[in-house]
């Protein structure tokens, strides 16, 4: 014991705090994209990870560029939220696409995604699909070309112009493919559901692993890190639609299960849709906007000109994300109940 | 093992009550001085009827109420009374106070003990005699017992709730009541029942505490309309709002009283005080103290007369380590911080929490993600990320809109916060400037 004076802090209450801190979730989340990112390398090679890693580096140096360049421990840059939209970024990705539109995208996403809104927890777009949404409208053959899934063997084959010169034209020389959902829509070919759940498909980096991204989800939704009425929501309501459709017309409406397993939808709806930030705080606003992804996903799918559709809706149903939240504040306690069996 | 009940949302944290849970309850021996403010309690102060050099007896009343809302303040020792004086006060402020040198050649007895024939009192007289005793909310806010106790004109009281929660960490003081002095409570509870012309009364206990709820529900006589209620472990369970929804599955309405819903709540260690007072007539001069945290050495659960400084029950309990940091007089959620070591415990001073260098939260804050981890936690479901977007930018009239006024202070929202927001920090400055504003506009 002490017998001089006590060194006291005076500060105010409360004095429990929760273990956890914003970096902390931000970890998590990476944590739980990892078993995705090994499938990814995996599945496209060296190439996957170089985009993955540039993507990454490139959003991180873009906040530190902009928000004071001190140290990375005090820099909002290391506080995991940068790196996490870098690795989402890349997760939209095709593999073959060159690393310097991949950088290229990151710096939007981060400048015109996130820091000019005012930085973390201010943006109203999801900063990767953003960065995403660039890139379709800035290299729509590039972002479009897909390569096969060729497996770890070739792990040192580039799957497409992956070192090209920034402003030259990338050159294809290899074999391209296309996505379950480009085969449907274009080509009325269906895909193996088992494929796409376990990924031996073509598609973005990310969009090949069904089965991990879920597994990443469901350990976030267990921590308690994720909205998991989001996913939920986006799922149902997939299903729902896809499904009378289908009944509606088998000839030219897959059934759910391709829709659930093709293209971004779970990347989309487990990581992307779940991005607190853009995505409404209250329990019925994250129902209302999960079913309003749901919709315009199967709406852009099947009626409109694009194969794959998430990337559109979750940017849409942001935009809407404010309205919706400011319609759906919760009750409070002891709102309106009267007294039980009183007058 | 029977259902046990719950509201919505509330948090989960670490519980620590291991350090004083088996500790029964020790009587400290009596100081050389007390100090007794004269306002202990919600309300007017009390007004002293006695001056410097008066000899005064344990149990004796020194100051009267104050009012309808006040209380009776009696002295804890035998002694004489050397002042009259501000010294400081438990809640930061310098407050007038009776100070009492101790006579230690006195056997300290009870100044006028005696039972009370409860039976053959009616609602009045007992009601007076709660008043007499000095008697308030012994599980922190300190509301006069008696003008809970007295239901107004054209309201009934259907239902008394008895909270043993105690859902705040580290503090054990109500569950070691309910082992050592069950007869105590049932006796208070069976008086307060008479006062208020209740139905049935429920005894709500966590069930962190299993022993004391099976050593309740073996005492309860088989005829008194009274039942033990299990409820889940979780904080903010002993507040009173969430106490009746747990219960009895009513809100009570915004800005309404639990008598509004026939009910009134009551804490186990105020039964218990009201029961030996009847049966003794002890007024509330002493109280059991939970003295606990890793910054003490020895942390014990103490039978204390109020008035007794901070710095003597710390001795007693063996210093501080040296890495204490934090006093708090209650629990880590809303006990409120010391600063200066000649506070005096008060009436409604259940406990004191030592936390050490360690245990002092990081303090930098992040950016709110709005990832709704507060929303979830909130027990009157508010919205504090938005609350905190308008406190942090100083907006404090639009926080009316998102219900600032229904906030109760819990510190559920701070407690989860990733980002280390200070949410219920600022919202209680929001609600001082709020309710400071609306005064000034009643005045003009």
């Amino acid at each position: 014991m002490s017998n001089s004076e006590p060194r006291l802090v005076i500060a105010t209450p409360p004095f429990a705090k929760r273990p956890v801190n914003t970096p902390g979730v931000m970890r998590h989340v990476i944590y739980a994209l990892v078993p995705a990112m090994i499938a990814a390398v995996i599945n496209f090679g060296i190439s996957a990870l170089l985009l993955i890693l540039v993507c990454a580096l490139t959003c991180m140096l873009a906040e530190w560029l902009t928000t004071g360049r001190g140290p990375l421990s005090q820099s909002p840059a290391g506080d995991g939220s940068a790196a996490l939209t870098g690795i989402l970024l890349a997760m939209t990705l095709p593999p073959g696409l060159p690393l310097w539109m991949a950088a290229l995208g990151s710096l939007v996403a981060i400048f015109f995604g996130k820091l000019l809104f005012g930085g973390l927890g201010q943006n109203i777009f999801n900063p990767s699909l953003t960065g995403r949404a660039f890139l379709q409208a800035t290299f729509p053959v590039a972002i479009t070309t897909w390569v096969p899934n060729m497996g770890i063997a070739d792990f040192m084959t580039l799957r497409g112009d992956t070192f090209a010169l920034p402003f030259l034209r990338p050159v294809y020389d290899g074999l391209t493919t296309a996505t379950p959902l480009a085969r449907m829509k274009f080509e009325g070919l269906p895909t193996e559901w088992t494929d796409m759940l376990f990924g031996t498909v073509a598609g973005s980096l990310g969009e090949t692993s069904a089965v991990l991204l879920l597994l990443g989800g469901v350990y976030l939704a267990w921590r308690g890190f994720l909205n998991w009425r989001v996913p939920t929501g986006i799922f149902l309501t997939v299903a729902i639609f896809a499904s009378a459709l289908h009944f509606s017309n088998p000839e030219v409406y897959p059934d759910a299960v391709h829709h659930l397993l093709a293209g971004g939808l779970v990347l989309g709806a487990v990581f992307m849709a779940t991005d607190p930030v853009s995505s409404p705080l209250t329990p019925l606003g994250s129902w209302i906007f999960a079913a309003g992804i749901g919709v315009l996903v199967i709406l852009i799918r099947q009626f409109g000109g694009l194969p794959e559709g998430v990337m559109y809706a979750i940017l849409l149903m942001n935009a809407a994300t404010p309205l919706i939240d400011n319609l759906t504040q919760p009750g409070i306690y002891g709102a309106v109940k009267p007294a039980k069996g009183e007058k | 093992m029977s259902e046990v009940k719950t509201f919505r949302h509330g948090i989960h944290p670490p519980e620590h009550k291991e350090l004083t849970a088996s500790r029964p309850i020790e009587r400290i021996k009596f100081p050389d001085q007390v100090v007794l403010p004269l306002s202990q309690h919600i309300g007017a102060p009390s007004r002293p009827v006695v001056k410097a050099g008066d000899k005064v007896f344990r149990g004796q009343v020194i100051a009267e109420a104050g009012g309808f809302v006040s209380v009776p303040l009696h002295s804890s020792v035998t002694g004489t009374v050397v002042g009259i004086e501000k010294r400081h006060h438990p809640n930061g402020s310098l407050a007038e106070c009776i100070v009492i040198e101790v006579d230690h050649t006195s056997a300290q007895t009870l100044y006028d003990g005696h039972e009370l024939d409860w039976e053959n009192m009616d609602t009045a007289q007992l009601l007076e005699a709660v008043r007499q005793g000095g008697f308030v909310g012994l599980g922190g806010a300190a509301f006069p017992t008696h003008v809970k106790l007295a239901v107004p004109e054209g309201k009934r009281a259907q239902w008394l709730l008895l909270n043993g929660c105690e859902c705040e960490p580290y503090l054990t003081s109500d569950h070691r009541i309910m082992l050592e002095w069950a007869d105590s409570i049932i006796l208070g509870v069976k008086i307060m029942s008479r006062i208020l012309g209740t139905e049935k009364a429920f005894i709500a206990v966590e069930n962190n505490k299993w022993d004391a709820i099976k050593l309740l529900r073996d005492r309860i006589p088989a005829d008194m309309p009274c039942e033990l209620v299990p409820l889940e472990t979780k904080y903010p369970q002993g507040a009173e709002k969430m106490l009746i929804t747990a219960v009895l599955k009513q809100e009570v309405p915004s800005g309404k009283l639990p008598i509004d819903v026939h009910v009134v709540v009551q804490n186990v260690g105020t039964a218990a005080g009201i029961g030996d007072y009847f049966a003794f007539g002890q007024p509330l001069i002493e109280r059991v103290v939970t003295v606990t945290g890793p910054g003490i050495v020895r942390p014990t659960t103490l039978l204390a007369p109020t008035g007794m400084s901070l710095a003597k029950i710390i001795e007693y309990c063996g210093g501080l380590t040296d890495d204490a940091r934090e006093i708090l007089f209650g629990g880590p959620m809303m006990g409120t911080p010391q600063q200066f070591m000649d506070v005096p415990i008060l009436k409604g001073t259940s406990g004191i929490v030592v936390l050490t260098e360690g245990q002092l939260q990081e303090r930098r804050e992040y950016p709110c993600i709005r990832c709704s981890a507060c929303l979830d936690a909130c027990p009157v479901y508010l919205n504090p990320s938005a609350l905190g977007a308008l406190a942090r930018s100083a907006k404090y009239d639009d926080m009316l809109n998102y219900h600032i006024m229904d906030c109760m202070e819990c510190g559920s929202c701070s407690y989860v916060c990733p980002s280390n927001i200070p949410l219920v920090q600022r919202f209680r400055v929001a609600k001082g400037l709020l309710r400071e504003k609306q005064a000034r506009e009643k005045v003009t």
